[in-house]
């Protein structure tokens, strides 16, 4: 299992498209994958799931990833995240 | 074959099948399956279909409306391959052996309930996603067509119940050659789309919906308000000619484009244009409009979930400012409410929202919303030849205190260094039936009029315009409107200023004559009714008008006034 802590730095928070590219971004992967926010947990493959966490700018979030690919998974994510300016 | 009867609500003909727009059933009985994993099977079936279906509008979207309007189908696309939405569906049907349909509705709701409880306005409309998304994979597992007007790739006359801003918006111009639909008349939204579109449409036919199937070869005659259904090879053909008769009478008046507006006696009037946006500039300027008479600029409020910045206002104004180059363009301030909300504003529902808070009055109390728009509007005026219009002005008071803003917020402009016109006119529209007997008094303080008439009939004769029980009291020809439109004429013409009129009218051929002879300086239409006009008005001779219009005002009903047009039109266009 590997796992990494993030700040969430775009103003609108983790809503719509941004959500939507981690969902596609995760869905890639076979490994397991988690968003962690507030002490609440959601599979980072259901857009539902992340949309619920309700992400805000300034959030500490942090993603889990177990199984196969999770390391490829996981910086996969980070990249994702950088890219778009979403958290650092 | 038969016929419905409606109202013409956009002139022109149009022979096209029919494409129905309307929500279709859904519904569905609870069952037990007895072969689970077949079940499991027709709702991935159901879940594939759905997913190509989304693919092409997306597909569609991002050509037609770019990558921001298609997101939301991405969206709609994951929603589709959730797994926190895909595996409890089909352990349902595994477990409690159910059918799909039961399943998929029993589990999205939950998720409906669920966004809807969130307390951010941004999560309870995911809801109205997952409602979508829903909709569309039980459409599939039910065999029942949805409509995908995104997805017309041929051409077509739709038939709809009626036409929401949010519809109109999806309808490829390319294909879509008429409509028709059940409920409306000449002044809703559908009718106005209509014109501005420049196709053909009937309106409040009653039963469209109810006798025209999906296929059914349909014509729109927008010129009498017929619609006929799978007609015989001779009416087709007859209609046809009467197409190409049609085309040719607008080819004559095409002529006309770059003619100014003047009576067979040398009277100069203004045609001016309506508009919503900028994108309408173009059709202004093909008819050959003599400037703008009416900026609509509450879609620049519509459609969206929060107000638009003074940016983007600019950016609008600046556009048609310029491209009118240096001819009039009235801009009518922020007139919401009534028939037009705007959910993110959260307006308390009203009883009568059409006398309630709306137009100037919301604009006087929610002064953060106006103020923005006026810095707006001023920032552009040096861009053009701008006028602003306040909306639904039912005193003085109100005229003043709108006026006031205004002057603040271009003292501060000046002050920040911003360059201002330095004559704007401030005018207002006039449809409260007090401020149109209280003209004379206005007209001291206000730089124009625009008589407002779709209102102002249903102020006056008390009749909802929306209610089509009582359509039959929208009387444009009624001597009391008559009289007091006069009233606004002369009471402005006293003071040097001009009066215009941006209701549908001021393009009606009947109320022309009348208007011109009540000496209306300026008639503000839609951008297709321009060169018509301008044609009819060629040939009516003022002075003759004048003689007619104080007749009518004299007379007793609508009827003989609309009986002594005709007899007098004759007269003077021979």
């Amino acid at each position: 299992m590997v796992q990494k802590q993030f700040k969430v730095t775009a103003e609108t928070g983790i809503h719509a498209r941004p959500a939507t590219m981690l969902v596609q971004a995760a869905s890639k992967f076979d490994s397991e994958i988690h968003l962690e926010y507030k002490e609440k947990k959601v599979n980072l493959k259901s857009i539902m799931g992340v949309m619920s966490l309700g992400v805000g700018q300034g959030a500490d979030i942090t993603i889990i990833a177990e199984g196969n690919d999770e390391q490829d998974a996981l910086n996969s994510l980070e990249e994702t995240l950088k890219k778009e300016g979403l958290a650092e | 074959m038969s016929f419905l009867n409606g109202i013409a609500a956009s002139s022109g003909i149009a022979i096209a099948k029919a494409y129905r727009l309307v929500e279709p059933d859904l519904s569905f009985g609870k069952k037990t399956v007895e072969d689970a994993a077949q079940e499991v099977e027709r709702f991935q079936a159901a879940l594939t279909a759905s997913k190509g279906e989304l693919e092409v509008i997306r597909d569609n979207a991002h050509k037609e409306l770019g990558a921001d309007k298609a997101a939301i189908f991405d969206a709609h696309l994951l929603v589709l391959s959730d797994p926190e939405l895909i595996s409890p569906i089909e352990d349902k049907i595994k477990t409690d052996k159910v059918n799909a349909e039961s399943a998929l509705k029993e589990t999205a709701d939950m998720f409906i309930t669920m966004f809807e409880q969130m307390d951010n306005e941004y999560m309870k409309e995911r809801a109205a996603d997952i409602r979508d998304v829903t909709k569309r994979v039980l459409s599939h597992l039910l065999g029942v067509q949805i409509a995908n007007p995104s997805m017309i790739a041929e051409e077509v006359i739709i038939i709809a119940e009626d036409l929401t801003p949010s519809d109109t918006a999806q309808l490829n111009r390319q294909f879509v050659k008429g409509f028709t639909t059940d409920i409306g008349g000449r002044t809703s939204h559908s009718a106005i789309m209509a014109r501005s579109m420049e196709i053909p449409a009937v309106v409040g036919t009653k039963e469209s919906t109810k006798q025209i199937k999906n296929g059914d070869l349909v014509i729109v005659d927008g010129l009498k308000g017929l619609v006929h259904i799978n007609p015989t090879p001779e009416a087709v053909a007859e209609y046809e000619e009467e197409h190409r008769k049609f085309e040719e009478q607008k080819a004559e008046w095409a002529k006309l484009v770059n003619e100014k507006s003047v009576s067979a006696d040398g009277h100069h009037v203004e045609l001016a244009a309506n508009i919503g946006t900028p994108k309408d500039l173009k059709g202004v300027i093909e008819n050959g409009g003599e400037g703008i008479g009416l900026y609509r600029t509450e879609f620049l409020y519509m459609g969206r979930d929060q107000l638009p910045t003074e940016e983007e206002q600019f950016e609008s104004y600046k556009a048609v400012l310029e491209g009118m180059e240096g001819k009039p363009v009235v801009v009518r301030t922020l007139d919401i409410g009534g028939d037009k909300e705007l959910p993110y504003l959260n307006l308390p529902k009203e009883m009568n929202p059409f006398l309630g808070f709306r137009a100037i009055r919301l604009c006087l109390e929610e002064q953060n919303i106006f103020r923005t728009q006026l810095r707006a509007l001023l920032r552009a005026s040096s861009y053009g030849n701008l006028k602003i219009m306040f909306p639904m002005i039912a005193t003085l008071d109100e005229f003043r205190q709108g006026k006031a803003i205004l002057e603040e917020e271009k003292q501060k402009l000046v002050s920040e260094g911003i360059k201002v016109a330095d004559h704007i006119e401030i005018g207002i529209m006039v449809e409260i039936p007090s401020t149109a007997v209280m003209a004379e008094q206005f007209a001291k303080e206000v730089d124009f009029f625009s008589v407002g008439t779709n209102d102002l009939i249903q102020y006056t004769m008390a009749a909802d315009r929306m209610n089509e029980r009582v359509s039959y009291l929208y009387q444009p020809y009624n001597p009391a409107i008559l009289r007091l439109v006069k009233m606004v004429i002369d009471a402005a013409h006293k003071e040097g200023k001009w009066a215009g009129m941006c209701g549908e009218m001021a393009g009606d051929e009947t109320a022309i004559p009348l208007l011109l002879g009540l000496g209306l300086d300026e008639f503000s239409m839609s951008a297709t009714s321009i060169l018509k006009a301008r044609s009819q008005i060629s040939h009516l001779n003022k002075k003759d008008m004048e003689a007619l219009a104080e007749k009518a005002l004299l007379m007793n009903t609508a009827k003989e006034v609309v009986q002594a047009v005709k007899e007098a039109t004759k007269l003077s266009s021979n």
